[in-house]
């Protein structure tokens, strides 16, 4: 994959880092998560202007504003397609898409499918906290069926969706997982799915201090490094991903589809476009 | 994870611009986060915290600028030795996790503690086993000036009656969008 | 401008279960137009996917015709099945002939009892006799006979459109042309084919979907994001071999939700997107057209406007999607909204949509409807149009940068990603000069100022209208209901009436002053829309000052405007 590396200019994480202080709660999971992005774009010595973030709505798609790249923050669910238009007609740019499990599971679900499928050259990051956290704590799509909320009193009784398999079906052409406290592992999976080409999807589990706080304390205890290497084999994968504690990390598949970048096939002037009207 | 800060296998074999390079990032990365940890302290309007994180960032700051000194001409070209920005987080930052907005005095020095006691391991396992005798010297230093950080954080603690953690907020958390 | 003072001839095709009246009524359009005359086509079909009962409805002139008239002169019907299904669409009177099978049987009651003559010519079995004969080709030869128009014109067309590879089919063709020809031979005539002019300049055939695609690409347009939808689809599948060769590309999208999604994040990038839709994924869209609005993001969405609500009739016009397009947004979100007048009209209206919506960093809807866009046209080629300069954008000259700076004109310069110093987020939130996320009251209103400003502010220029002739009648119009307007005025006029037609391509922002300019002093006002609650009436109640005597005729699709009734509601207190 054609990366525009920038050898001259030396990056350093903080270069990727706004001015902007983030409002996330202290002992929030994204705080990491953006450290690991500004660690990932200085090890990939990209330009912060060659970047661009796109996010939906939620805790997590405040990121943007945050890091000193071209962002774009859209509405509830759509960033995946705000980023395939921008990639596709700026194939030059390096695209991140950063959404969280409410925004790019239940809303963002059909869209999710689709840029999976599509595979175009994306880095997907969501960050799951099981919970939405900005509208005060309702379920998710991925999480547990009997915790307790105010608008499903006693669980939602609802199996969570697994989005590592869902991706894995749809076409993604890389899949990893992990915690958002594992800075090192998790800025060199982003490392790798940006430069793995076609639809990267990374899943970091972050915890809510303020929704999940009990629940969630106990992740950084929980997750474990895969026990077996990445595979790129879909059927062993899909065994895998769907028989996993969800707190398996690292890169879990890679795949090998080519990425998808439609091109012009000429650069006519539009006049060229008038004679076939003619009588 | 986490919680393992230990230098990594290779460390007994690293030259002393390494060791310094490796010395340099840990603290540059200690002071980084103490500020990062004040910034989010400010904006959720403990100040207290925020300047006891802002000072702790400052202590790391000089012990920075200590280092240098010492380092003097066995940094190459001025700045921290090739190393990978993606490395293992150090022994001396605070992951965020671990943060509250209110949280109180005890709970950050503790932290804070936490971290001086990590770089207290770290560099007494570089000065038992690194290769270098120089590594093995300028370690043991290290250790030492940690474990002083150890008991100056110990009597800072001390002005703070024990509590029991973060107080109690009467007001829910509040949609936003 | 259309004087259809002129002899035109309206001539219906009806048929079904793959008898080929859509490619025959191509066909006819061909022939006909080859010559010299001008023509417009529409089709109306069952619900069938194929098989199904169908209608080509084509009218010619010396002139170009953009409606279709008051009654249909000849009718040719290689059957009658289900043919009730069109009733209202076919009207016809006692000078009409309709010409069809006898194994067709009686005609329905409804074209018994308008009197026309019924002629008889066996197409099946005509066919039957000769090789490779089709019932479509013997019906057209003997239309030809009727109209005057020479066989080979047919068989010319037909050889066209197959092309020099099938000898065998235009050999074909011609046999069952000339069968039904001969067939057709004693039959009078009910009426015929003008003259063309003599010289007619250069002429195109297109539809109105076709023509809002290239003048799309002429305006720029590089990148297109869509999802099928009755009756814009045309669009999108003649532009995407048409973006393939101009530097462009066309995505399809998963739904209308992705489509506006992927053309803001195109046009983020510096690209000049666009989308085409229906009423129902204009619905779709509302949510992310007002991310464009907060945003300042310049995108096209062509909403070729059907019967509503809801699913309503996918297949027949209406101009019922205006307040949705000037009011559907939530908040206060003030963008553009224009439309074409007929065919021709959509190539540089699409241009124009371009280039106020990358001038505004706004999203700008454009309101064709199924009428223009699905119906197909031999005009006179259209001449270019030319625009000013394009987006504003931002070139690092050492200042730095606030993406929303308040300006006089509230146009502010846009970074375009890959600009070093331009960084920014593009947010839906309210924000402040920079961008930043903000609640405060003062960046609220400053922003609420600035993108309305931009919008009120700006020089519309000629185009807000088409402005004909002088009078104390004045006609407000707009769309495709323009056209039967045309055509009525014309004929009035020749009566000696005195009457100007407004007719405008700016819905929105209104234009007030204008519109008082061009109504002072009218005795009285008529205003024809095609929806069932007067939308266009009472949007411009609300925004303009109107003279007290105001006569709103709107009535809902499926049926078009016919001059006839145009005519009717002119000569009332006239």
């Amino acid at each position: 994959m054609n990366m525009p590396l920038d050898v001259e200019r030396v990056f350093k994480p903080a270069d990727y880092k706004s001015a902007v202080k983030p409002v996330w709660c202290p002992g929030c999971g994204d705080h990491s998560v953006l450290l690991s992005f500004q660690r990932a774009m200085a090890e990939l010595a990209l330009a912060p202007e060659n970047i661009a973030v796109v996010s939906g709505i939620g805790c997590s798609s405040r990121i943007p504003a945050y890091a000193n790249c071209y962002g774009f923050h859209g509405v509830h669910g759509r960033s995946l397609t705000i980023a395939a238009g921008l990639k596709v007609a700026r194939p030059d740019l390096t695209v991140i898409v950063a959404s969280g499990d409410g925004d790019g599971f239940s809303i963002g679900g059909n869209h999710f499918l689709h840029a999976c499928r599509r595979n175009i050259d994306l880095t997907y990051i969501v960050m799951d906290n099981r919970i939405y956290g900005m509208t005060k704590g309702q379920p998710s799509p991925t999480t547990e069926p009997d915790w307790d909320t105010a608008i499903a009193p006693g669980g939602t009784g609802l199996s969570p969706f697994h989005p590592l398999v869902v991706a894995l079906a749809s076409g993604a052409n890389f899949i990893a997982r992990s915690f958002s406290g594992d800075l090192a592992g998790t800025a060199r999976m982003i490392v790798e799915a940006v430069r793995h080409p076609g639809f990267s999807f990374l899943q970091i589990l972050s915890p809510c201090v303020t929704f999940r706080p009990d629940q969630q304390k106990g992740w950084k205890d929980m997750v474990h490094p895969a026990m077996v290497p990445e595979t790129d084999d879909p059927g062993r994968a899909a065994r895998r991903l769907m028989t996993d504690d969800g707190f398996n990390t690292g890169v879990l598949y890679r795949g090998h589809r080519p990425p998808y970048q439609p091109h012009a096939l000429a650069h006519l002037d539009p006049s060229e476009l008038e004679a076939e009207f003619a009588l | 994870m986490t919680g393992d800060r230990l230098p990594p296998a290779d460390a007994k074999k690293w030259s002393v611009a390494e060791f310094f390079a490796q010395a340099l990032a840990i603290e540059i990365e200690a002071s980084e986060r103490y500020d990062l940890l004040a910034d989010q302290m400010e904006v959720h309007n403990n100040r207290e915290i925020a300047e006891i994180f802002r000072k702790m960032a400052k202590i790391e700051a000089h012990h920075r600028d200590e280092i240098e000194r010492r380092a003097a001409g066995a940094l190459v070209g001025g700045k921290p030795a090739k190393f990978s920005w993606i490395g293992p987080s150090g022994p001396e930052a605070i992951d965020f996790e671990d943060a509250h907005y209110l949280m109180t005095p005890r709970m950050a020095l503790q932290l804070a503690r936490v971290n001086e006691e990590r770089a207290t391991a770290y560099f007494e396992e570089i000065a038992a086993s690194a290769e270098d005798a120089g590594v093995r010297a300028f370690a043991a230093e290290m250790a030492e000036d940690e474990r002083q950080h150890v008991v100056w954080v110990d009597q800072w603690i001390a002005k703070y009656a024990p509590d029991e953690g973060p107080a109690d907020d009467p007001d829910p958390a509040v949609y936003q969008e | 401008m259309t004087r259809q003072t002129s002899p035109t001839l309206s001539v219906v095709l009806t048929g079904s279960g793959g008898a080929g009246v859509m490619t025959a009524g191509q066909t006819l359009l061909d022939a006909v137009t080859g010559g010299g005359l001008y023509g417009l086509m529409t089709r109306s079909t069952g619900p069938q996917i194929r098989g199904g009962e169908a209608a080509a409805m084509l009218r010619f002139g010396p002139e170009p015709v953009l409606c279709h008239g008051d009654k249909f002169d000849v009718l040719v019907a290689f059957d009658f099945e289900n043919l009730q299904r069109f009733a209202a669409e076919i009207p016809m009177d006692a000078s009409g002939l309709i010409l069809a099978d006898p194994a067709a049987g009686e005609p329905p009651e409804f074209l018994l009892k308008t009197g026309a003559r019924i002629a008889h010519v066996p197409f099946a079995k005509l066919a039957k006799t000769v090789p490779g004969g089709r019932v479509s080709m013997v019906a057209l030869g003997a239309l030809a006979k009727l109209i005057g128009l020479p066989e080979e014109a047919i068989v010319g067309a037909v050889a066209k459109s197959v092309g020099k590879k099938k000898p065998e089919a235009i050999a074909a063709s011609e046999r069952g042309v000339l069968a039904g020809a001969a067939a057709a031979a004693d039959i009078a005539p009910a009426a015929r084919l003008a003259a063309p002019r003599p010289k007619p300049g250069a002429r195109w055939s297109l539809t109105g979907n076709e023509a809002v695609g290239l003048g799309a690409i002429k305006g720029g347009v590089r990148f297109v994001a869509g999802y099928p939808i009755t009756p814009a689809t045309e669009i999108l599948e003649w532009m995407a071999p048409a973006l393939q060769k101009t530097g462009g590309v066309l995505l399809q999208a998963e739904d209308e939700l992705a489509s506006i999604n992927m053309i803001i994040g195109g046009s983020f990038g510096g690209v000049p997107s666009l989308t085409a839709t229906s009423g129902p994924g204009l619905s779709l869209m509302i949510e992310s057209l007002g991310l464009a609005v907060a945003s300042e993001t310049p995108v096209v969405v062509v909403d070729v406007m059907r019967s509503g609500p809801s699913t309503g009739i996918a297949t027949k016009s209406e101009q019922s999607d205006l307040n949705i397009a000037v009011y559907g947004l939530h908040g206060d979100a003030p963008h553009v909204v224009v439309a074409p007048l007929d065919i021709g009209d959509c190539v540089a209206t699409a241009q124009w949509a371009v280039h106020l919506a990358e001038s505004l960093q706004t999203p700008v809807i454009m309101l064709s409807d199924q009428a223009m866009g699905q119906a197909r046209a031999v005009i006179d080629k259209p001449a270019d149009a030319h625009f000013g300069a394009g987006r504003l954008t931002w070139a690092n000259a050492g200042e730095s940068y606030a993406r929303y700076a308040l300006t006089e004109s509230g146009v502010s310069a846009m970074a375009l990603p890959g600009v070093a110093g331009g960084q920014y987020t593009a947010d839906g939130l309210t924000h402040n000069v920079k961008g930043t996320p903000s609640s405060q009251a003062r960046d609220h209103i400053d922003q609420l100022d600035k993108r309305r400003r931009k919008i009120e502010s700006f020089d519309y220029g000629a185009h807000w209208a088409e402005i004909d002739g002088e009078g104390d009648t004045v006609i407000v119009t707009w769309g495709s209901v323009s056209l039967p307007v045309r055509e009525a005025v014309a004929a009035a006029r020749a009566d000696g009436a005195r009457i100007k037609i407004v007719a405008l391509r700016l819905i929105s922002p209104a234009q007030p002053d204008k519109l008082a300019a061009e109504v002072a002093g009218a005795r009285r006002v008529l205003i024809f829309e095609q929806n069932h609650s007067g939308q266009f009436w009472r949007y411009l109640r609300a925004h303009c000052d109107l003279p007290a005597h105001v006569t709103p005729i709107y009535r809902s699709g499926p049926l078009p405007f016919r001059p006839g009734e145009i005519r009717d509601h002119l000569m009332k207190d006239a």
